[in-house]
């Protein structure tokens, strides 16, 4: 990748995320978070959730994948961030997903000094954003 | 249960060192449906310039909720973990975390913020090597929800 080809504006890609119960027990176990709220119903409901709901770690990691493999090196990305504005429920269902998930990126700021390129993903839900503000700075060699 | 507002300003030392192995790594990335070979094989990682796997871009969570687990899990901090919410998160890599490195974090309690009848707590983790290299920084802002909240 050239910096100089690069521009604020320029979309880098769109992905979209199909998740399960079956992923969020994977997400559990290989990151240690056990919370119930992300695989019992039961729980979830007495905590006044409306069901069982996606990390929002799982949300934030799948959704870089897009930025990582756009930079051709995971260690390219230099920092990343979000605020988690609404929860994604994921439903119980059989073989098809039980929330699909819509990502996008876009180059939100360049810095020719450092070298690195800003990327604003979009992270929707049925249409709503699920992440907000969330931001990828990428090293361009 | 309320939140103690001494919390505050305090920190919790280095805890148990987290090795970082290559099926972890691998793990994680399967479980993020990461799908870049650097996660899983060594020669592309090595091809890339790095010692070992490389490490998803949000790998340093395990090592930071560890730290973050002596906080919830502190009898004096009237967190309840059933009613945490994540609201904010921020990753600062120093360097790329690779598999073989042994990290520990260092955890502190930036902020604590009454909202209602819960809180906003604001953690930081600053992950190295047991060496004491620096790794990355992570911030997490989680949301203790009161009751009816």
């Amino acid at each position: 990748m050239n910096f100089a080809e690069l521009a604020t504006g320029q979309e880098i890609g769109t992905r979209t995320l199909e998740i399960s119960r079956a992923d969020l027990v994977k997400y559990a176990g290989a990151s240690g978070d056990f919370n119930p709220i992300h695989w019992n119903e039961r729980f979830a409901r007495e905590v006044e959730l409306p069901g069982v709901i996606a990390h929002g770690m799982f949300t934030m990691g799948a959704a870089v994948q897009l930025v990582t493999d756009w930079a051709g090196d995971p260690a390219a990305v230099v920092s990343y961030g979000t605020r988690f504005t609404k929860p994604v429920p994921v439903a119980d269902l059989d073989g098809a997903p039980g929330a699909v998930v819509e990502v996008s990126g876009t180059i939100g700021a360049l810095d020719a000094v450092a070298r690195t390129a800003r990327i604003d993903l979009a992270v929707t839900l049925d249409g709503q954003k699920v992440l907000i503000k969330a931001q990828a700075t990428v090293r361009v060699a | 249960m309320t939140i103690n507002p001494k919390l505050q300003g305090r920190s919790y030392p280095a805890g148990d060192v987290y090795s970082v192995g290559r099926e972890s790594i691998r793990e994680f990335a399967r479980a993020v449906k990461a799908v870049h070979p650097a996660h899983f094989d060594v020669a592309a990682a090595r091809a890339l310039g790095h010692g070992d796997l490389v490490a998803p871009p949000t790998y340093a969570i395990i090592v930071a909720q560890r730290a973050d687990a002596q906080l919830i899990n502190d009898p004096e901090s009237g967190i309840d973990f059933s009613r945490v919410v994540h609201a904010e998160q921020k990753f600062t890599h120093h360097r790329p975390i690779v598999a073989g490195d042994d990290l520990v974090a260092e955890l502190h309690v930036d902020t604590v913020r009454a909202m209602g009848g819960g809180a906003m707590i604001t953690t930081r983790a600053e992950i190295s090597t047991v060496a004491g290299d620096a790794v990355a920084t992570t911030v997490s802002a989680i949301l203790v929800r009161g009751e009816g909240q």
